[in-house]
């Protein structure tokens, strides 16, 4: 078993297409920091000094992040990640 | 990028311009999914910012979405959104938010007597209408 990580399709472009890479175990935003050494430019799209971004929204297993630990949520062995940019905008 | 004109049945089309008529005077917005251009399956979203002018979709209703659109094999075609005192364009909020740009973005303009609906792709600030076909 590993950490299985959802990529949108908006930065598959990073992970050559991959719909689902695989996570490092540890904590959120070590995950996110291992996928930009294996996928360079990937984590500033997901993360700003060390903080999702906030119209990016990350779950582990079925549970957003920001009602856990945030970036310090721990990640283990099966889990699942999932990174889904948020979908906004409005007249103004 | 599809350039291909998106095809949408005309009881999903009544459905969306239903759901946005609903939600006036505040702007509504959701999500249609399908398989290459063609339109099968819409799904309402709550706009959380309950606001006339901006609009947030529900985080966990687009992350349930996004779980049933893979159970069922379907891709994410466009994101729908109304505007209920502009006109159907992308403002600069919309640009500035595109992060889906394989998507197309339509916008409902709920200024006239009758909706005004265009789809647009948007990609890196650059906008492009593209045709819809309501079928």
């Amino acid at each position: 078993m590993a950490v299985k990580v959802r990529i949108p399709t908006p930065l598959q472009r990073l992970t050559q297409g991959k719909e689902e890479v695989e996570g490092k175990q540890g904590t959120v935003i070590e995950l996110i920091n291992d996928l930009e050494a294996k996928y360079p430019g990937i984590a500033e799209r997901i993360s700003e000094g060390g903080k999702v971004r906030r119209f990016v929204n990350i779950y582990v297993n079925e549970e957003d992040i920001r009602f856990l630990q945030a970036e310090q949520t721990p990640v283990k062995d099966g889990d699942e990640i999932s990174i889904v940019p948020a979908i906004a905008g409005g007249e103004q | 990028m599809n350039i291909n004109p998106l095809i949408i049945p005309s009881d999903i089309f009544t459905d969306m311009l239903a759901h946005c008529r609903a939600g006036c005077p505040n702007e509504a917005c959701g999500i249609l999914a399908g398989k290459g251009n063609e339109i099968s399956k819409i799904y309402k979203l709550t706009n959380i910012e309950k606001s006339p002018v901006s609009y947030f979709m529900d985080s966990k209703e687009q992350f349930e979405v996004m779980k049933d659109m893979r159970d069922n094999n379907l891709s994410m075609l466009a994101i729908f959104h109304s505007h209920p005192s502009s006109g159907a364009y992308p403002s600069a909020k919309d640009v500035s938010l595109a992060f889906y740009d394989d998507c197309v973005y339509i916008i409902v303009s709920l200024i006239e007597k009758e909706p005004v609906v265009k789809a647009f792709s948007i990609k890196e600030g650059s906008i492009e209408e593209i045709s819809l076909t309501v079928k």
